[in-house]
């Protein structure tokens, strides 16, 4: 079938991504440096599309999303600094958790609609930050330490079955009803779709990946601490799908990276570099009201394909 | 009379003090087309509401098909089988015209999340189907040309079509259509008559229709019901409603006495 060639060219084009830059970091062509930019990267991206899928798709203001990114980081650790489990374990139970975390959340609050779903949800992000503040076991404020684990691999391979997940979700009837939901909740609910229970799915597949970008996140940086995951953390994230252009996966995809990189550069130029970064937010804005890619996928502007798909 | 497909009994609505529909009693027999008419603020899209569960009724109650769906979720009622449109036009703009169908053909598909995730061969076949049925839709209203435009760029007269084919897809017994018409030209609502009467047949469908063209409603109306500040003032065909003296004096003023 048509639909699965397409597919096979994108799982190529991203093996080779994956090869090329493995085997540069194997060679030591990529420093240490940047090879934590590309795990930076792809932890980002991992961000942007779980939020994408929230925000983009089913149209729910969630602003909260740093706080399920950090029970990822934080329950993952919690298996391998104490449980001694292995990484991949680590991972999907950070995830599971993290998605748990999010149907907790979003169960009573995706009632609310717009402003006072995003206050909501702003604050139980913070309600989960000062719970691990406040939990000894996990090392209150001082944070807790974790061995690197995460490697280039762990960190694509995160990203690729984000995409994958996410694009197949949305290209279902399941993510044509979350976008029904976006364009008129009314409306869907006249033509059969469960309103309740689709906000709900894609709020907990979104926090499901950010479980995951959690676990590799926290063991990647030798510690993780509370503040962390402060809402300048959900705004980082928030960032990244409204300028890539909101209901566009790629878009999300190509923010991530390029504000990674961005800001991997500015750590050169310590005292000016808040103020450049806000300056190419405000200049995409002026520019590209609707942010970058629009509510358009990439492939809309190469023709060759549906589904969103340039990674890393 | 206890086998019509809906039966309203003393339906009504409070908004806090103020009562906006009440003692409200119709019926439906299956197959029927039947208007509701009545002056602006007359109560008939607040009716409608309480008809597709937007509103919870305060009181009365509301059969369907022989089950009680007053204060049912509105996606619920659609799955027994009421569908409706909107009187402001409420498409997914940014959604083609084929996916408005196919929103609500979702209900009838069986595939289910997992098998749409992980892209099993329930997922493909499930999609397919959805395709085909949808398409279908489009070629019954003249849509299919649009197919992959989005509803937001549609002209006017045809965004209120595809209204009528999401409607549609979503299998209903019983089908509301408020104010079909409304911003139409002679033409276009002359066409809209002929294909709702085609529609009616094909599907064997039981239409309630909201309209202010007068020529529609007496055109293909068997029985039509006049609401006026909430209150139900009268019923019949439409011979009885032209002659009804409170129905002149309510709803069509000095311009029928002819």
């Amino acid at each position: 079938m048509k639909k699965s060639k397409i597919f096979w060219g994108y799982a190529v084009l991203a093996l080779v991504i994956y090869a090329v830059v493995q085997l540069l970091i194997s060679n030591g062509v990529i420093q240490n440096y940047y090879q934590n930019m590309f795990i930076a990267m792809c932890i980002n991206i991992i961000l942007a599309v779980s939020l994408h899928v929230i925000i983009g798709v089913t149209g729910q203001f969630s602003i909260g999303h740093a706080g399920f990114l950090a029970v990822g980081a934080y329950i993952s650790a919690i298996c391998t600094m104490k449980f001694g489990m292995p990484f991949i374990t680590a991972i999907l139970i950070g995830a599971i958790v993290a998605a748990l975390a999010g149907l907790l959340v979003g169960i009573p609050s995706l009632r609310l609609k717009g402003d006072y779903l995003a206050i909501a949800t702003l604050g139980f992000a913070e309600i989960i930050r000062i719970v691990f503040v406040n939990t000894d076991y996990v090392g209150g404020a001082a944070g807790l330490q974790v061995t690197h684990q995460s490697t280039w691999t762990y960190a694509f391979f995160g990203v690729f079955i984000t995409i994958l997940v996410i694009s197949n979700f949305t290209n279902s009837r399941h993510g044509r009803a979350c976008i029904s939901i976006r364009e008129d909740e009314i409306a869907a609910d006249a033509m059969g779709i469960n309103t309740t229970y689709y906000k709900v799915v894609a709020f907990a597949i979104g926090s499901f990946f950010a479980g995951v970008a959690g676990a590799i996140y926290a063991h990647n940086y030798y510690i993780i601490q509370p503040t962390a995951f402060g809402f300048l953390k959900s705004f980082d994230i928030l960032i990244f799908v409204v300028l890539g252009g909101l209901g566009s996966l790629s878009g999300s995809v190509i923010a991530a990276i390029l504000l990674t990189i961005v800001s991997t550069y500015l750590q050169e130029f310590p005292e000016t570099r808040m103020i450049i970064y806000s300056l190419i937010l405000i200049l995409v804005m002026l520019y590209r009201p609707t942010g970058l890619l629009g509510s358009k996928e990439i492939t809309a502007y190469f023709k060759f394909g549906k589904k969103g798909g340039t990674r890393v | 009379m206890s086998s019509a497909l809906l039966m309203v009994e003393n339906l009504g609505i409070q908004f806090g003090g103020l009562k906006a529909v009440q003692n409200v009693e119709l019926y439906m027999n299956q197959g029927e087309l039947i208007g509701l008419i009545g002056p602006n603020g007359a109560g008939k899209t607040t009716t409608f509401n309480m008809l597709t569960g937007v509103y919870t009724p305060t009181e009365g109650k509301i059969m369907f098909d022989g089950k009680s769906i007053g204060g049912l979720d509105p996606y619920k009622v659609t799955r027994q089988g009421i569908s409706r449109t909107f009187q402001n036009i409420r498409l997914f703009k940014e959604l083609t015209v084929l996916d408005n169908v196919k929103v609500a053909n979702h209900g009838l598909a069986k595939h289910n999340l997992i098998s749409s995730i992980f892209r099993l061969p329930s997922h493909f076949n499930g999609e397919e189907k959805m395709e085909k049925e949808s398409l279908a839709f489009l070629k019954i209203f003249g849509l299919d040309v649009y197919r992959d435009e989005l509803a937001k760029n549609l002209p006017y007269g045809m965004q209120r079509r595809l209204e009528i084919a999401r409607a549609l897809a979503a299998a209903p017994k019983l089908l509301l259509l408020d104010e079909p018409a409304a911003g139409m030209n002679a033409k276009e609502t002359h066409d809209l008559m002929e294909l709702i009467a085609f529609i009616r047949k094909e599907f064997d469908l039981t239409i309630l229709l909201i309209e202010h063209d007068m020529n529609l409603v007496m055109g293909i109306c068997e029985r039509i019901y006049v609401l006026d500040h909430g209150q139900l003032i009268a019923s019949g065909t439409p011979a009885e409603i032209r002659s009804n003296p409170k129905v002149i004096e309510a709803y069509l003023g000095e311009e029928v006495t002819e």
